[in-house]
């Protein structure tokens, strides 16, 4: 194909560049204004919720949708919907930070593993190898049913979890990097190690880094889901959206939506953050990097 | 251009439209063809001109977005752009084929080549499998590929990219088309394969009646093979006529100064600055309302920008689309001569900046497949076999090559960025470690670099100021309005704006993210400079301006450049030294027109028998070097040059390595034959007889 070489770029200013390009890609747009939605609930849920999360009336238990209670109510007479809305946060906080803290130990490990290669990179990647080898979900529940379950140690877990994941990207992102010319020039002019570490490749890691981690995010979130079905996520009486699942199980054949309405909202959330983690992918890395 | 009936293809106000973002854009405008059957049609252009855009819409076969919005296509009497996809189909591949510009990627890498083409015979021209198979071997046969029947059974990676390149030609010509498209075949190819392809293509085309539209970028080629040229600029046709016609007797500016922009190997930095174009190739959304050359044209005057002038014929069928074209025939590129001065002897006293001693690299090869894993043995690439090379103070040395010759390991290896495995490294009296890592600051600060890709050399990230800047902010001690004003100078200095300095490197054409990377590495005034096919990548044109401004920079700075280069043109133009490289070693070095004129090495004769020249008379012994270059693995014993050579003297040359003969002080050559013998030999030359435009 021609190149455009000697034609000068034109640059639509970026914001209406990307709203514009958003218009084409309908999914990223559906994806955006789920996650949107979401962090609004997570942040003003509480607020907005319709009844307090842990109001029970076992008067009116077991009760489909209706125009009082939208999600209608479970086994306690408590109004799904507003449960649904206040755990919302609690998915973010925990998934978010897990998230965050497996891109950061992950960035840091993929970057010197990536850089510095030889006996750095092997024993680095030896090691996630070993992390890899075992069954996430498995992995979660021995340690969180041998150090007990709370909420930072689900963090803890998720971001240790994911930890091998992002460094495996950032790595491969350092390896491609560290070979270009903009390094060894910089090389060239006797940068130090540090400067051509934080300057010249850390920059240039960040798009794929935030592909990588709107995915994290959303593997995080079921990962959370999955924990508190097994009963080892946030405890009663905080509404988790997992452990709502779970112990809907028992009224699936009389009232099916106690179960279908918090389990549609994962659905629906992590579809959501998936679309967006591709339009990130598509605005970010035009070229396309695998990862 | 008026309907040929002789002609197979006929196109008529051609306009080809993209959908964008920013709306459609018109990148073919009212483009008219007509190709005789049997004739080769030269579409010559840089860069986003529009040659390939027009290709994919003659055999409709544009992108999803890109669409036909006027105009006619005729094939034979077919009228292409009304056929439904279904009867598309049965016109592509029988009466239509096209030859791709990198054979790698055209050719499927998992079935045997000779299935490829007996395919071809399968699917359009009906025959049994074991007609097609014989069909096969003619055409391998026909192309002049040794031994058909054993290349016919092999994957394409068995193959060279000049051998890929033929079996690519045979595939094309296996049903006779009418109408065959070349698109840049030869561009990724080395010179003396190009010339090689160059000649087959012709002698081929003989036969058979297909009209060619040969799409390509370098002057040269179209000079050496088309019998007419239409040259596009900006998506339109601005002349077309004969080869003689448009390279002898010009009609239009433009082609004009394409031709001043490429570099002649009988002139040199000292003799002559290239003719430049100055501007850039419009948008076709922001085109000029007047001529669309007119912002870019020395000859631009009121009308032109008035009106946009009608490609119209000015005699013998020769068109241009210039209102002023009577007087371009009259006027010469303007190339600035410079006063040839003492400059030359002087330089070759000068001092010694680098002296690099029996430069070795060598890489371990790991065994491919199964044998690695039952094997702890690897074969040894002997990359850099023994180079010394020096360049003194203020001038260039000019290292020449093929791809894979060792050129840019050995640059890598002055550099720091390979170790040398052997070999001292010796820069103003200094030796310096061979590893970057362990020289000092000041002796990374006395070579820079300048890569040959633009677009990875410098931080997407960073803005092209602060990319400049840093080498002086790295010096200490600089104050940030010193770097500043550093800056600006240096951007004025590359012949960059100043206000470029906040700019991010994606928002910089080639050539001038290029410039930028110049900046940058003499920001840090370094005494020696590495030119890793710096000009490469980028158009003719663009090619020149950079070339001026190495030449100016180096006389301003008094900087010392190690150019290296594939291109001899380019090699000859900026260099006052120039060593010749094959298979890891140097075979002739002297200074550039002792290299340039005979005595000269066989290969060096090859090389410059190959160079396309873009000058219809220009007449060039024709040596073409067969088969290609062997392994780094496999290095031929004796001269490692002898299976290609075509002065071979005899059994000597394959069992001796031979001897060092010095023509003069400076020059000397690495080979067999007595150097009288090789003065006699290669006495016509007319290598030199390029003549001058008239």
């Amino acid at each position: 194909m021609q190149n455009s070489q000697a034609v000068k770029p034109a640059f639509a200013p970026g914001v209406a560049r990307t709203f514009r390009r958003l218009k084409r890609y309908p999914a990223t747009l559906i994806g955006f204004t789920i996650v949107g939605v979401f962090i609004l609930l997570a942040i003003f849920g509480p607020l907005l919720a319709p009844y307090k999360y842990s109001d029970q009336d076992l008067a009116n238990r077991l009760k489909p949708s209706s125009a009082e209670h939208w999600f209608g109510t479970d086994q306690f007479g408590r109004d799904i919907f507003s449960r649904v809305m206040v755990g919302s946060r609690d998915v973010f906080t925990i998934a978010g930070s897990g998230t965050l803290m497996a891109v950061v130990l992950g960035l840091t490990l993929g970057l010197l593993s990536g850089y510095f290669g030889g006996f750095t990179d092997e024993a680095i990647m030896r090691l996630m190898d070993v992390l890899l080898s075992i069954p996430p979900l498995l992995l979660a529940m021995i340690i969180l049913g041998t150090v007990g379950s709370s909420r930072l140690n689900i963090v803890a877990v998720v971001g240790f979890l994911y930890i091998p994941m992002v460094s495996r990207v950032v790595r491969s992102v350092v390896l491609d990097l560290k070979t270009r010319e903009f390094v060894e020039a910089a090389k060239m002019r006797g940068e130090n190690n540090f400067y051509i570490l934080f300057r010249e490749i850390l920059p240039n890691v960040l798009p794929p880094l935030a592909v990588e981690a709107s995915m994290r995010f959303s593997y995080s979130i079921f990962l959370v889901a999955s924990l508190g079905f097994l009963g080892l996520g946030v405890q009663p009486p905080s509404p988790d959206w997992g452990m709502m699942v779970s112990d809907a199980r028992n009224w699936f054949n009389t009232a099916p939506w106690v179960l279908l309405f918090p389990a549609g909202t994962i659905s629906l959330l992590v579809v959501g953050v998936a679309f967006t983690s591709d339009g990130f992918r598509r605005m970010l890395l035009p070229g396309g990097v695998s990862g | 251009m008026t309907a040929d009936k002789a002609s197979v293809l006929n196109v008529k106000d051609l306009w080809v439209s993209y959908a964008t973002e920013s709306g459609p854009m018109d990148i073919v405008r009212n483009v008219s063809l007509a190709i005789r059957p049997g004739e080769i049609y030269g579409l010559v252009g840089e860069s986003g001109s529009g040659k390939t855009t027009l290709a994919r819409a003659l055999v409709r076969y544009l992108p999803r977005n890109g669409s036909i919005t006027k105009g006619s296509i005729s094939l034979g009497g077919t009228d292409l752009l009304s056929l439904p996809s279904n009867e598309l189909r049965k016109v592509w591949g029988a009466r239509i084929t096209m030859v791709h510009q990198d054979p790698a990627r055209a050719i499927n890498p998992a079935i045997p080549v000779g299935e490829q083409i007996a395919e071809m015979a399968r699917v359009h021209l009906g025959m049994s499998n074991s007609q097609a198979r014989q069909k096969a071997l003619e055409m391998l046969a026909k192309v002049q590929l040794p031994d058909p029947e054993s290349v016919a059974g092999r994957y394409p990676h068995q193959l060279s990219g000049g051998m890929l390149q033929r079996i690519l030609i045979a595939t094309a010509l296996t049903t006779n088309p009418q109408f065959l498209i070349m698109d840049e075949p030869t561009t990724a190819l080395d010179v003396t394969t190009e010339a090689v392809i160059l000649d087959l293509v012709r002698d081929l085309l003989r036969e058979y009646q297909t009209a060619v539209l040969y799409i390509t970028h370098n002057l040269g080629v179209v000079a050496r093979i088309c019998e007419r040229v239409g040259v596009m600029y900006a998506g339109e046709i601005m002349e077309e006529g004969s080869i003689q016609q448009v390279f002898k007797q010009n009609f239009h500016p433009y082609t004009l100064g394409l031709l001043g922009c490429v570099p002649r190997i009988n002139k040199d930095k000292s003799d002559i600055d290239l003719h430049t174009i100055p501007g850039y190739i419009p948008r076709p959304n922001a085109l000029p309302s007047g001529c669309i050359f007119a912002p870019r044209c020395p000859l631009v005057e009121e009308a032109c920008r008035q009106s946009r002038p009608d490609l119209i014929d000015a005699g013998d069928g020769h068109m241009s689309a210039c209102l002023r074209w009577p007087e371009v025939v009259n006027i010469q590129p303007q190339s600035a001569k410079h006063a040839r001065s003492e400059r030359d002897a002087s330089l070759q006293e000068a001092p010694l900046l680098l002296d690099a001693r029996n430069i070795k690299k060598q890489f371990k090869l790991k065994r491919s497949g199964l044998a690695n894993l039952f094997s702890w043995k690897s074969d040894t690439v002997q990359a850099v076999d023994n180079i010394s090379i020096r360049v003194r103070k203020g001038a260039t040395m000019g290292i020449v090559g093929e791809s894979g010759c060792g050129k840019t390991t050995f640059a890598r290896c002055i550099a720091g960025f390979e170790t040398a495995t052997s070999g001292d490294i010796i820069l103003d009296g200094e030796s310096l470690p061979p590893a970057i890592a362990k020289r000092s600051k000041a002796a990374l600060k006395n070579i820079q670099l300048v890569f040959q890709n633009p677009d990875a050399s410098l931080n997407p990230q960073h803005r092209v100021g602060e990319s400049v800047g840093r080498p002086l902010a790295l010096l200490g001690n600089v104050s940030q309005r010193e770097i500043e004003r550093r800056v600006r100078e240096l951007f004025e200095a590359v012949n960059l704006p100043a206000d470029y300095v906040n700019r991010l490197p994606h928002e910089l054409s080639g050539g001038e993210k290029q410039r930028v990377a110049i900046a940058r590495a003499f920001a840090a005034n370094p005494a020696l400079m590495i030119l890793d096919e710096p000009i490469s990548s980028l158009d003719v044109s663009v090619q020149a301006a950079l070339m001026n401004l190495l030449a100016e920079l180096q006389r301003a700075n008094g900087t010392s450049y190690l150019f290296i280069s594939h291109d001899l043109a380019a090699i000859r133009h900026l260099s006052d030294w120039i060593a010749v490289v094959y298979l890891g070693r140097v075979w002739e070095i002297g200074s550039a027109e002792d290299v340039f004129a005979p005595p000269y090495h066989p290969y060096t004769e090859a090389l410059l028998s190959a160079i396309p020249i873009p000058d219809p008379d220009a007449r060039q012994e024709r040596i073409r070097l067969p088969g290609s270059v062997p392994s780094a693995v496999h290095i031929p014993v004796g001269c490692r040059f002898h299976p290609r050579c075509p002065r071979k003297l005899g059994p000597i040359c394959e069992t001796e390595e031979p001897p060092w003969q010095n023509v003069n002080r400076f020059h000397s050559i690495c080979c067999h034959i007595p150097l009288e013998e090789l003065t006699r030999l290669q006495a016509p030359s007319s290598a030199e007889n390029e003549k001058e435009r008239p």
